[in-house]
């Protein structure tokens, strides 16, 4: 009832509201054409979205991003258990015979061997297509993504982007192996680390901004000592920042999958 | 008659399809008992927003914005009837990103819930909740 409501008050304002595309829309006479016009000037920046995202609007960003951190770590500390409980059953294949063997509880194998893999319980038979296909393609992808953040200010792209793409190459590796050997590579430490580094980047060369005798953000400040224009000096503060928000976005994408997989216990997930 | 329907119809399609979107999200959060359904609803709400905020930022005739800067020096004269507006997508990149990582507490949390009262209904939460008391 309630929705049909709310649906018969939003249609009604709808018939106020300006049509598809309308250049004199009060969205679009504001602050936009100002945005637009100067853009190239202020910050020599030829993406329009990449430099309002970053420098005219720096502070929404900042904490945007702080967000994405808190939420990463608001879904550690909900679900990640440190107790480590002995499975029932451990799985271990024999790497040059393709035998698989099964550890009941409480027996003793030995960890370090190089000719065995730990599999997951969920899932035993081979899968050598999809490991192989992800083998070749996540490299594609990861040189992807950080083209995607360096070229942010030329073409479609920037932090955001880039760095969801990063994060997905990172959970394909996790999802086409096994949650155990994408740990191994990309630890838990190491993850949170990278997590806390992007948002310190940002709140960074913001702050290096403010001992440059500017304002917090104001990019321009590293004119003074890099021997730039102020334009593109604020394009470089740019391209800092958005490392920083890559970083940050990658990380935390690996944290909710991580956690959410193995539902905090990091030892088997999908 | 007809005609001037048909017209209205079509001329205002992106806040239809919006609001259409909205109300099937509104509706998963208040009617649905399932905790994962309401979620799902959250995000169908979300995608309205989205929607809503990037059709406003669509101008008749213009392009994408980005400035062409291998033709165009500093001095060019740029006119912003030439490039859709900006702002309504730099918020939305942002709100996406975020809506997931805000998803992942949501999921989180469920999971959490689960673990706890071993069901996600909530009219079989609520009774163990007053038992706890």
């Amino acid at each position: 009832m309630l929705a049909i409501f709310l649906g018969g008050l939003l249609i009604y304002c709808s018939f106020e509201f300006p049509l598809w595309g309308d250049p004199h829309a009060p969205a679009s006479t504001h602050v936009s054409p100002y945005y637009i016009e100067n853009t190239l000037k202020d910050t020599s920046v030829p993406n329009i979205v990449t430099a309002v995202l970053a420098d005219y609007r720096g502070y929404d960003t900042l904490f945007e991003t702080v967000v994405i951190f808190t939420a990463g770590i608001a879904c550690i500390f909900l679900l990640r258990t440190y107790k480590t409980v002995e499975p029932d059953i451990r799985l271990y294949r024999h790497i040059p015979t393709g035998i698989t063997l099964r550890i009941e509880k409480g027996g003793k194998f030995p960890e370090g061997s190089r000719h065995f893999e730990r599999l997951d319980t969920a899932w035993v038979p081979y899968d050598l297509i999809v490991k192989t296909t992800c083998r070749l393609v996540i490299p594609f992808i990861q040189i992807f993504a950080l083209y995607v953040i360096a070229h942010g200010h030329y073409s479609p792209g920037g932090g955001f982007q880039g760095g969801v793409i990063m994060g997905a190459s990172l959970v394909l590796f996790a999802i086409a192996f096994n949650l155990r050997s994408a740990i191994r590579r990309m630890g838990e430490r190491l993850i949170m680390l990278l997590a806390a580094l992007g948002v310190c980047i940002y709140a960074g060369i913001g702050t290096l901004c403010m001992l440059l005798d500017k304002n917090y953000l104001d990019y321009s400040a590293f004119a003074n000592i890099l021997a730039f224009d102020p334009a593109s000096a604020r394009s470089h503060g740019i391209l800092m920042v958005e490392i920083g928000v890559g970083i940050v976005v990658m990380a935390v994408m690996v944290i909710l999958y991580y956690v959410l997989a193995s539902a905090g216990k990091h030892d088997e997930g999908l | 008659m007809a005609d001037g329907v048909l017209e209205v119809l079509i001329s205002r399609i992106n806040y239809w399809v919006y609001i259409a979107l909205m109300m099937i999200g509104l509706y998963g959060i208040i009617i649905k008992n399932n905790i994962m359904k309401k979620i799902i609803g959250l995000s169908i709400l979300q995608t309205a927003v989205i929607l809503f905020f990037v059709s406003i930022g669509a101008k008749r005739d213009a392009t994408i914005p980005i400035i062409d800067h291998t033709n165009a020096s500093a001095h060019t004269e740029i006119s912003a009837t030439n490039f859709i507006n900006p702002l309504p997508h730099v918020l939305m990149l942002t709100a996406i990103v975020v809506a997931v990582a805000t998803l992942g507490v949501a999921l989180s949390m469920v999971i959490k819930i689960y673990r706890e009262y071993n069901t996600l209904e909530e009219d079989e939460i609520l009774p163990q909740l007053r038992e706890d008391k």
